[in-house]
């Protein structure tokens, strides 16, 4: 989408959620969901899986957790939402990349602030004791 | 003075002239019609689908800073039941393979692949609800309700609003199959299946998130 033509859409824009801009079989398609379903099964096992197992060392469990969680959302973003790095999906992909980036702000800039202000607080007491 | 205007008027007439076909073979590889609208709409739908994901940022920002204030009551690991948590997971999973499914049987006006899907993806996601129904039930019933402590509140504010997203889902979900048989495969029909499609998969994403960070990092050691 050009500036200044804001009524125009062109036609190598792909829409979110469009499997492929081309033609396209049944059977590829199906197999492209049973692929993105196959992947993102994997990744929910091994999240579950690490929560058991002594496999990892154990404080590191919740950064593996994260990671696995991003792959998986990346495996549904592909597979199941179509969101690709292609050249038609570009206007999708900014959209996402501008809400992923507000998300990252909003999540990170609270549980930063939020600790500060806890480490810098005085103790629940002795706020207690000063309003006697 | 009335010659410059003259001439003026004459350059413009001619840009104009030069412009019309330069627009004409612009317009040629612009989308017009139903596919043109299906993209609008469709992309349209996309940045609400963001803002929304920002919405659950919110709360789960809020659920990320309450996530210690327990106010001495039970904590994550004593409250999660994780096997429960799976269960659900599986059914919001392959819930997403069914509306894929769907999608696929609208793209090829295959009917019955479209019918026995949604079904397939409305059971489940029915199953997802009433799991999720049960378990607060519980809690709720155990005294651990949102008024307990601040964690609880964040907790049952950020799960039971992917409920309710996943509620008006069900609905849309019924909405679409009765659109369907009355009116078929028509263009605005497949417009607003699409966005259905969009829309349930994204409340899959944000489980993914769910799951992992609030309830395995909660009982993780």
């Amino acid at each position: 989408m050009n500036a200044g033509s804001s009524d125009d859409v062109r036609l190598d824009d792909t829409a979110p959620g469009d499997q492929g801009s081309g033609t396209i079989t049944m059977g590829r398609a199906v197999w492209g969901y049973l692929i993105g379903f196959a992947l993102a099964t994997l990744l929910s096992v091994v999240s579950f899986y690490l929560t058991r197992s002594t496999l990892v060392w154990e404080p590191s469990i919740p950064i593996a957790l994260s990671v696995l969680a991003i792959a998986q959302m990346g495996v549904h973003l592909v597979f199941f939402l179509h969101i690709t790095a292609g050249p038609d999906s570009v206007n999708n992909l900014l959209a996402l990349a501008f809400g992923v980036l507000i998300v990252m702000l909003l999540v990170f800039g609270s549980l930063w602030i939020m600790t500060h202000l806890n480490h810098n607080m005085l103790p629940m007491d002795q706020i207690m004791k000063m309003q006697r | 003075m009335s010659a410059i205007q003259a001439t003026g008027g004459a350059t413009g007439d001619g840009h104009n002239l030069v412009v019309i076909p330069e627009r004409r073979a612009r317009e040629s590889q612009v989308a017009s019609g139903a596919e043109g609208t299906r993209i609008v709409v469709a992309y349209g739908f996309w940045i609400f689908l963001i803002s929304d994901i920002i919405l659950f940022a919110a709360f789960f920002a809020t659920y990320a800073v309450l996530a210690d204030s327990t106010a001495g009551g039970p904590t994550g690991r004593n409250l999660f039941d994780i096997r429960n948590v799976a269960i659900e997971t599986a059914c919001l999973l392959s819930s997403s393979l069914f509306c894929g499914l769907a999608a696929i049987g609208a793209r090829f006006a295959n009917a019955r692949l479209f019918h026995a899907s949604m079904v397939a993806t409305f059971a489940l996601g029915l199953a997802f609800l009433s799991l999720e129904a049960r378990e607060f039930s519980h809690l709720i019933a155990q005294g651990d309700g949102p008024s307990r402590s601040g964690f609880l509140s964040a907790f049952f504010a950020l799960i039971g609003c992917h409920g309710l997203h996943v509620t008006a889902g069900l609905l849309w979900l019924l909405t679409m199959m009765a659109q369907v048989v009355a009116k078929g495969f028509r263009q605005d029909v497949l417009r607003r299946l699409l966005c259905f499609s969009l829309f349930w998969h994204t409340l899959d994403i944000i489980w993914v998130a769910l799951f992992s960070l609030v309830y395995l990092v909660g009982v993780a050691p």
